[in-house]
């Protein structure tokens, strides 16, 4: 498998990543030299080599329905770029 | 239309009822200020892990039970990707391959008079997103995370529907379930419960499916009925007119009754879901379906046939009345404590023509339960007449009054129905009529509604009818 310019362009759109058009040859090589070391590591051979552990095998431990958590407000916007009537501002989107 | 059939189905989301959020212990209250109910885990820090809340599996395996679907006993939480400022996280966690529920089905009565089973895909757990504020931030947007995280039980249906009203009765069906399970409050203008409607149209006996649309979040029954009829009419049009109907998301705006699409077109969305690396699967044995099973409430049409056996209602009447939850247990609490029958006309012409019973609620009703049952009984034991009744009702209503027995006693509205007080005042009103009363006894008889009339008249409506109706007719036919 080997990614092309097509495919770059519709990732950067996904993650909503610009990508300067002088840049993505660049992009490609680099997407294509992860895929070609998936593609070494396949090649090993792990017959008889036992997985390691694993957390799915365990269970989720399921939460009481309770509210222990109080308002942090004041603490969480106080990082935040734009904040005004105790909501966050974002530049505007409409769909 | 006649040469189009419409294929239709829903996908509905409920908000789950419980006190906290799904991943984080946070408040879901409702109206609460903007971000005051945002903790970490809701706004996407990174570091922070979620754990899931147990009740949302006890109120989705509740309505599994409720629609008899298949309970999975393993689920599996997974992301679906996606930019959008009220979903700080950049995915929202939800249930792809293994959801907690698959393979329902809900009956529905069809205009036609006949029954329909519409079949139900899947119900799966996911968390809502926050809301964004478009308004008042020139050239910004406001974005509250107080929703963001509250818990939501998707139901998807299969394609079974095949009218905007078969749509909106299953979907008031489904909000009818939930409400009787009590896990959803059920409140559609506060957002409880929004449905997704997927309409495509094919030629009449065409059994191959047209290319459908998505219109998003509809929160009424009304507004479902609309969105969906305006969809089938805009495809149709657009077939006949050698058009090709594109495969999008469509949003409903009700203000203009029409629908337009809502994403951009220019890249098909690709959620990129894959299993959620902070969860584990969630196992659940037999006996955790059992305690649930155990604590289901009566469904609503074990409730419909009881009050058909208990209180002698016809099936329509029964149906009336177990319509919603609360009006049922209003309703019962009425009809044990009265007269049923009474119980039944008092509810469904006095209230029911007040209040819809789509949104009765038995705390915003101003006449308790047990004030219409004492003026019921106030009519069976003949203190009162039901005309004065309905007075009596109309000062609970207005809350000029919160007892009945108090305002009867303090208006002076005993019927009066002791003969030796009513006697005079028909023989006065014999002796006042000498020309009606020569008419009557000529054989005009139904002038004997004339002369009760004015005996209830002369006691301001507070005489025993019956009563008055006897002693006239003896004192008209002896004389």
């Amino acid at each position: 498998m080997a990614v092309n310019k097509e495919t770059v362009l519709t990732i950067a759109t996904l993650a909503h990543l610009e990508i300067a058009i002088d840049q993505v040859d660049d992009q490609i090589d680099r997407m294509n030299r992860i895929l070609d070391l998936v593609d070494e590591m396949q090649a090993v051979n792990t017959h008889e080599v036992r997985p390691l552990a694993t957390p799915f095998d365990q269970v989720q431990r399921l939460r009481a329905d309770e509210v222990t958590e109080s308002n942090q407000r004041e603490k969480l916007q106080s990082v935040a770029t734009r904040t005004s009537d105790g909501l966050y501002l974002v530049p505007r989107f409409v769909e | 239309m006649a040469d189009w059939q419409a294929v239709i189905g829903l996908e509905i989301h409920a908000q789950l009822n419980t006190r906290s959020k799904i991943f984080s212990a946070v408040s879901t209250a409702f109206g609460a200020a903007p971000n005051t109910q945002a903790s970490l885990v809701d706004l996407g820090f990174p570091g922070v892990l979620p754990v899931t809340n147990e009740a949302v599996y006890e109120k989705a395996v509740a309505f599994g039970l409720g629609v008899g679907a298949t309970i999975n006993h393993q689920s599996v939480f997974d992301r679906k990707n996606y930019f959008y400022p009220d979903l700080p996280k950049g995915y929202q966690i939800t249930q792809l391959d293994e959801p907690i529920v698959e393979h329902g089905h809900m009956d529905i009565n069809c205009a036609d008079g006949g029954r329909k089973t519409i079949h139900i895909t899947r119900a799966h757990l996911e968390e809502d997103a926050g809301k964004s504020l478009h308004k008042d931030y020139a050239g910004e947007t406001g974005i509250d995370l107080n929703r963001a995280g509250t818990p939501l039980l998707e139901i998807v249906s299969e394609p079974d529907l095949r009218s905007a009203e078969e749509a909106s009765t299953y979907a008031r069906q489904i909000h009818k379930l939930l409400t009787y399970l009590d896990i959803c409050d059920g409140n559609m203008a506060e957002g409880s419960m929004r449905c997704d409607a997927n309409v495509s149209i094919r030629p009449s006996g065409s059994s191959e499916l047209g290319t459908r649309t998505e219109t998003k979040n509809i929160n009424s029954f009304r507004f479902l009925e609309q969105a969906i009829n305006h969809e089938i009419e805009r495809q149709i049009a657009v077939i006949e007119s050698g058009g090709r109907v594109v495969q999008e998301t469509r949003l409903y705006d009700p203000d203009r009754d029409e629908t337009r699409p809502m994403r951009s077109k220019e890249t098909a969305m690709d959620y990129r879901y894959f299993p959620e690396p902070d969860l584990l699967p969630v196992v659940i044995d037999d006996s955790f379906i059992s305690a649930v099973r155990d604590r289901l409430p009566e469904m609503p049409y074990e409730k419909r046939a009881r009050f058909q056996t208990a209180f002698g209602l016809s099936e329509e009447d029964a149906e009336t009345l177990s319509g919603n939850r609360s009006l049922a247990d209003y309703f019962e609490y009425v009809a044990s404590a009265s007269d049923p029958r009474q119980a039944s006309n008092w509810v469904r012409v006095e209230l029911l023509g007040r209040i819809s019973k789509d949104s009765f609620n038995s705390e915003d009703v101003p006449v308790p339960a047990s004030e219409l049952a004492s003026l019921i009984n106030r009519i069976s034991d003949e203190t009162i007449s039901g005309k004065i009744a309905k007075t009596v009702f109309d000062a609970l209503w207005q809350g000029e009054t919160d007892s009945v027995d108090a305002y009867i006693d303090a208006k002076g509205l005993k019927q009066v129905s002791d003969s030796s007080d009513l006697a005079p005042i028909v023989t006065a009103i014999i002796a006042n009529n000498t020309k009606q009363v020569e008419q009557y006894r000529a054989g005009k008889t139904k002038l004997l509604g004339f002369f009760v009339g004015q005996v209830m008249k002369e006691t301001g409506g507070k005489a025993n009818p019956k009563q008055v109706n006897d002693l006239v007719r003896i004192q008209l036919d002896t004389v």
